[in-house]
């Protein structure tokens, strides 16, 4: 119950950093999509460079978050403390499920219905517009869901290197060896990574074509 | 236009390795007429009909449609005069029957108004009721609904070539004879001209004018159906033994 209280008793501050951990993930993954929306689709028209695109992705993915942060604290202009560098580690980290989905979910889409849609004269931005994202768009939409679950996660890290949000608390928690302080950051963050689960299955059910669905 | 509607002539597909898809084809298909191109799978008569609307452009050779070298088509504007049909019939699954049936017309920026009255006319006209199935969607249709669908989106721009890749391949022999007898009137109708691809000879017989026997990517007979069958070659022998009760 002391939980419930402190976060009761400070209702500005948790609101504030509530605040600021929705705009480092929403920024972050924002752009990721911006830009690997349109990289998943290049790699599909250029099928060579998709093993060195996909593998940088992979290979960013596999650095430890708090390393991540740190390397890019003395990179002029991405880098130095505060939430500027706290994005870019987020949208590097958001890259690659979104870049593998809408690669894998363009390809995924039947060969006969692309070839008949060549066959008829479809263009290729035509084929690509009307068919093949619409067709890939539950797998893109995944691809974005799990994006933005991990940068939930991954933005308490942020704090440790000033850009504030929720994980503010989990590193004030940790310094003090006080575990409710550390549930005060955990619980909000926990609860937004749930929401945003659920407002982008109900955006993916939303956005996928209805002829594809069985219900 | 002139009145002949396809002509290869001595065209080659190579693989880089220098193995040949389609070797030293020609053939004249005059306007007006069905052209059945038979053989096993792997013979080359699908390649054959991705050459004529360019999906492939041949290595050797030189194929005109509709009086222009494939070379010089816009193979856009091409395949818009080309209906086409394959045997996964690739209709889109979440455009409705409707949309599917519209597809080239509305690429070619025909009015809503014209579109809709030609989506019924084009499912009348393959025997099914645009009442009960204009708003369905592909995966609401048996098999033999949807290749009626697939013929009707091939035909909606009234083009005056279509090439078609064993459109009735995947469908229960009952289905497949009520729709190729069908086919067949349709197509004393419409008077298109056509190249059929299929490895089933009974529908050769029955929808072609000329059946052309492909064997490892060679032409290598050609004949009006009679006397097709008493070609002696042993592919041919074959053919006429698959038709025989056991």
């Amino acid at each position: 119950m002391n939980l419930l209280n402190y976060i009761l008793s400070h209702p500005g501050e948790v609101l504030q950093l509530t605040g600021e951990h929705l705009y480092l993930v929403l920024v972050s993954t924002i752009v990721a999509a911006a830009l690997g929306v349109p990289a998943g689709i290049f790699l599909t028209r250029r099928p060579k460079w998709s093993r060195w695109v996909l593998g940088a992705a992979n290979v960013v993915q596999t650095i430890p978050s708090l390393a991540l942060f740190g390397f890019l604290i003395p990179l002029p202009f991405f880098g130095g403390i505060g939430e500027r560098t706290a994005i870019v580690a987020l949208i590097l980290y958001a890259l690659l499920p979104i870049i593998l989905n809408t690669h894998t979910g363009i390809v995924g889409v039947d060969p006969a219905i692309r070839e008949a849609g060549r066959g008829m004269g479809m263009t290729d931005w035509q084929l690509l517009i009307q068919v093949e994202l619409p067709l890939a768009m539950g797998v893109i939409m995944a691809g974005l869901r799990v994006a933005t679950v991990i940068s939930v996660g991954v933005a308490t890290i942020a704090a440790a290197i000033g850009a504030g949000g929720l994980g503010t608390y989990i590193f004030r928690g940790v310094s003090m060896v006080d575990n409710q302080l550390i549930l005060a950051g955990a619980i909000p963050a926990a609860i937004l990574a749930l929401l945003a689960d659920f407002l982008l299955g109900l955006a993916e059910r939303w956005l996928s074509p209805k002829g594809l669905r069985t219900r | 236009m002139t009145d002949v509607a396809v002509e290869l002539k001595d065209v080659s597909l190579a693989l880089p390795d220098g193995h040949r898809l389609v070797n030293e084809v020609s053939f004249l298909v005059p306007a007006g007429e069905t052209l059945v191109l038979v053989g096993r799978s792997g013979s080359g008569k699908t390649t054959i009909l991705k050459l004529i609307n360019a999906l492939l452009t041949p290595t050797s050779g030189q194929i005109r449609v509709l009086g222009t070298k494939t070379t010089e088509w816009d193979p856009i504007r091409l395949r818009r005069k080309i209906g086409y049909v394959i045997q996964e019939i690739g209709l889109f699954p979440h455009f409705t029957v409707e949309a599917n049936v519209g597809l080239v017309p509305r690429l070619e920026g025909w009015d809503e108004g014209r579109i809709r009255t030609r989506g019924r006319e084009l499912l009348e006209m393959v025997g099914l009721d645009p009442e009960r199935f204009l708003h369905r969607y592909p995966r609401q249709l048996s098999g033999g609904q949807r290749q009626r669908v697939g013929v009707a989106r091939a035909l909606a721009a009234d083009p005056p070539l279509m090439l078609l890749d064993e459109p009735f391949g995947a469908l229960d022999p009952l289905t497949r004879s009520e729709i190729q007898l069908e086919f067949r009137s349709l197509k004393r109708r419409l008077r298109k001209t056509m190249v059929f691809v299929t490895h089933d000879i009974r529908e050769a017989l029955i929808l072609g004018d000329r059946i052309a026997l492909v064997k490892d990517g060679r032409l290598a007979r050609i004949s009006s159906p009679p006397d097709f069958l008493s070609i002696d070659d042993p592919e041919i022998v074959a053919y006429r033994k698959c038709l025989d009760l056991p």
